[in-house]
């Protein structure tokens, strides 16, 4: 289930954290006594590969090369999916809406108009694939770490305060003309 | 093969979408698509309509995967419907515990048709 916060008329402010929950639930905890690997030298890469995968095999999309500068990003709208477990973060994609919502119509296999409200329910699952394609192609935490619920906001105007005050990866894509952000922010 | 009667269950509508389409795209063909987005709905259903297959997503609130596969086990008429996973956790140990909970088998998001296919269409004409 998509959690979609609308950040539209006035400013908003959201506090992130990512902890284990109990068993049931969407975060499960740690599930196996592996250790991720802690050399973090090529994890850029493994989330570059991780994204070009998702793009390709559920858009039919192949994505260039990503750039690691995201100041022409216009960003209305934010899906962000947590990592739980053996190692904790986020991973989050920023696109316009526009772009989101062409991602949604090729990711459906329909036209823009077609998309309707599915733009916002895409845009929070394709964070889930990157974010589970990166963490199966990690040493440790494919089994390590759990994902948590798909979190979308809509709106530019909003603060984020995330606890994940560690290591910080972007990269920047181009999808058929419009720019898209992916971030991995981990616990230090 | 007979068109068969599948469930898919996922709380993304999106992906429910996604899925039947790999399905019809894997040359599947089916007589009645039922969706659910949570285990507890897909229990619901699994035990009013007769079913052919089923593809469960793992992380699902109010129920998840694991334990609708475990509690659709225990309904008598649906011992032997094969359901498989469809999820993001691709984990050795997400594997073996979705096996053991009673799935017949396990796809990792994203998916082509393909693998779609060659996990789907041996279950049906076993």
């Amino acid at each position: 289930m998509d959690q979609t916060l609308n950040a539209g008329e006035q400013r908003v402010q959201i506090h992130l954290s990512v902890r284990a929950a109990s068993p049931g639930s969407r975060a499960a905890g740690k599930a196996s006594g592996e250790t991720p690997s802690t050399s973090r030298d090529g994890w850029r890469e493994v989330l570059a590969k991780a994204t070009c995968e998702v793009f390709e095999i559920m858009l039919g999309t192949s994505l260039g090369n990503a750039t690691e500068e995201s100041s022409h990003v216009v960003a209305d709208l934010t899906a962000m999916v947590g990592i739980a477990g053996s190692l904790c973060g986020v991973v989050g994609l920023r696109t316009s809406s526009e772009s989101a919502r062409r991602m949604a119509a090729k990711m459906l296999g329909s036209d823009e108009a077609g998309v309707g409200e599915n733009v916002q329910d895409a845009f929070g699952e394709m964070c889930n694939m990157i974010a589970g394609s990166f963490k199966a192609k990690i040493a440790g935490m494919a089994d390590g770490c759990a994902l948590s619920v798909p979190t979308v906001i809509s709106g530019r105007d909003y603060a984020l305060y995330s606890l994940a005050n560690g290591e910080r990866f972007e990269l920047l894509f181009a999808f058929e003309g419009h720019s898209f952000s992916v971030t991995l922010e981990l616990h230090s | 093969m007979k068109p068969a009667r599948v469930l898919i269950v996922d709380d993304s509508s999106v992906m429910r979408k996604i899925v039947g389409r790999s399905l019809r795209q894997a040359g599947l063909e089916m007589e009645q698509v039922l969706e659910a987005s949570n285990g507890s709905e897909a229990l619901t259903i699994a035990r009013e309509h007769p079913l052919d297959l089923i593809l469960s997503d793992i992380n699902m609130p109010l129920m998840d995967g694991l334990e609708f596969v475990r509690q659709l086990r225990s309904i008598e008429a649906a011992q032997h419907i094969p359901v498989i996973m469809v999820t993001t956790e691709a984990g050795e140990a997400h594997v073996v515990r979705a096996l053991s909970s009673g799935a017949s088998g396990y796809i990792r998001k994203p998916f082509t048709p393909e693998q779609i296919k060659e996990r789907v269409i041996p279950l049906l004409r076993g």
